[in-house]
Parts: structure tokens; C-alpha cells; sequence
């Protein structure tokens, strides 16, 4: 599964996008935050408050009650801001 | 959130094509045979880009038709913050940017009797005075057109994928602009129950 991070989520992990084999067990959107956020410093400090992130499948804004299956590519954002 | 009074008073002026007599559902309800899927296709005019918007050609191309009696564009420009800011860098999402641009001006056109719509979004380094987002609605009435050009720009605001951030005229690179509860309020005002 491809991850994409914008704005300062991607600044704080530092990288824009990666690949990642999920573990079993990670099934939602909300599954997968607490995931990253336990993979190192640099995705704790961007996922500190994960009520706040925004997140896309497939290009289409979901909830963090929405399961992984069938995601090609899951982006990770903060609140828009654009206009 | 609690409805504050210019929220309400917003809703109790928005434009319902249910309302309209002999108008989509309300008279698909009635057993009339209008129906909402029946009005003309609007055009539609959506993107993001780099480049200028030429809001006079967006104009041209809306208000060119006979049918046009309104038409209501929105544009929005980068401020110079009291001589603080250099340029606004927009960062957004290729690919779902203009997706979900096209998705809420598809809302829109289907909400609102348009005749056409226009929605196109700046990325990239955007100087003080520059335009950054442009909407446009043209309809035969000013109440569909003003009340949907104001719903595209609530949910350009929170739906479309970009992200400002400040450039300071010091040479520096000032923080991420933060999202604002108002603006989420502007957009919750158009659900319907």
C-alpha cells in the first residue's frame, strides 16, 4: 500500500510517500494512525493528535472508522486550508 | 456546533430547488414529471494550475449565453498581512485535487439550477495582490447563482486538498497556515438533515 503525506505531516516524517506492508491486525484508517505513530519519532511528533488528521483513499476524504480494504493509496494530511 | 444567528439566517435564505414549484423531488413526490435529472447539463469548468486564472475569459465563457441572467463569481487574493508576507506556497494533492474540485462543483450544478460553473485553484508560490482561487455561477436567477458560488467556495475551503503556507518577507519561511472552525462552519451550514 502506497502512504502520501502533505503539508507538515509529510515535513515531521520527512518523507512525502513510502510503500508499507501493513501488519495483520491493522484494518481501519484509525488502525493504521496508531500504527505509524508508533514507528518511530518522527511519525509520533506528526501524529501526536490523530483526532485532527485527515485521510484520503483513493483520492476520496473517508473516516477514521473506515477499513483499509481495497486501498491502493491512503494520504495523510491535516485540516485544508486552501481558498 | 451551535448555529450562531448569521448561520441561520443564511439557512433560512438558502435556495431549495426542492421548494421551486413544479422542481425536482418535490415534484417527483407530488407524481410530477420534473425532475432534477431532466435540466440541462451546466458546463463545467474546473482545474488547478500554476499559472494566472484570467478571470475575464472565465466571464466571457459563462455570460455568453442568452439564458444567462446572473451570473456571480468569487475570487480570492493573497494578502499581504501588512507588509509581513512575501508569498503564500500552496501545496496541494495532484490528482484529488481535481477530483474533488470537480466533485463539489458536480454538487453544486446538481443543487442549484446553473446554467454554468467555474472552479480553479492556484498551487505553487503566490505573491500578495496574485489571485489564488477563482468560482464562478451563472443561472437565470441571482439567488442560485450567489448561494452556489458560495457553497463552492465553503467546501474549496475545506474539501480540496491544499495547504498554505507563509514566506516572509525577511527571507524566511513562516509556519503552516492553520485551518480555521469558521470555515467548518461555513461549509456545515449546506448539510442537509
Amino acid at each position: 500500500m502506497r502512504l502520501a503525506y502533505f503539508a507538515w505531516v509529510r515535513e515531521r516524517i520527512g518523507i512525502a510517500e513510502e510503500e508499507v506492508v501493513l501488519p495483520a491486525g491493522v484494518e481501519t484508517v484509525g488502525d493504521l494512525l496508531y500504527w505509524l505513530k508508533g514507528r518511530g519519532e518522527t511519525y509520533d511528533a506528526a501524529l501526536q493528535a490523530p483526532e485532527i488528521i485527515r485521510v484520503a483513499i483513493n483520492h476520496e476524504h473517508v473516516d477514521h472508522s473506515e477499513p483499509l480494504a481495497g486501498a491502493k493509496e491512503v494520504a495523510i494530511f491535516p485540516p485544508m486550508t486552501g481558498g | 456546533m451551535a448555529e450562531t444567528p448569521d448561520s441561520a439566517d443564511l439557512s433560512a435564505t438558502m435556495y431549495d430547488a426542492r421548494r421551486e414549484p413544479g422542481a425536482a423531488s418535490g415534484a417527483a413526490a407530488a407524481g410530477g414529471t420534473t425532475d432534477v435529472s431532466l435540466r440541462p447539463e451546466p458546463a463545467i469548468d474546473v482545474g488547478v494550475t500554476a499559472g494566472r486564472i484570467d478571470a475575464a475569459a472565465v466571464v466571457a465563457r459563462l455570460a455568453g449565453s442568452g439564458a444567462v441572467g446572473a451570473l456571480v463569481t468569487f475570487t480570492g487574493y493573497c494578502r499581504d498581512e501588512g507588509g509581513r508576507l512575501r508569498a503564500l506556497e500552496l501545496e496541494h494533492y495532484p490528482g484529488m485535487a481535481e477530483k474533488q474540485i470537480e466533485k463539489i462543483a458536480r454538487e453544486a450544478a446538481a443543487r442549484w439550477p446553473l446554467l454554468g460553473c467555474a472552479a480553479l485553484h492556484r498551487y505553487g508560490l503566490i505573491a500578495p495582490g496574485e489571485e489564488i482561487v477563482l468560482v464562478a455561477c451563472s443561472s437565470s436567477h441571482r439567488a442560485a447563482a450567489f448561494e452556489a458560488a458560495s457553497f463552492l467556495m465553503d467546501y474549496m475551503k475545506t474539501a480540496a486538498p491544499f495547504w498554505k503556507r507563509e514566506h516572509l518577507v525577511d527571507g524566511t519561511t513562516g509556519g503552516w497556515v492553520e485551518a480555521k472552525d469558521t470555515d467548518d462552519a461555513a461549509a456545515d451550514r449546506w448539510h442537509r438533515l
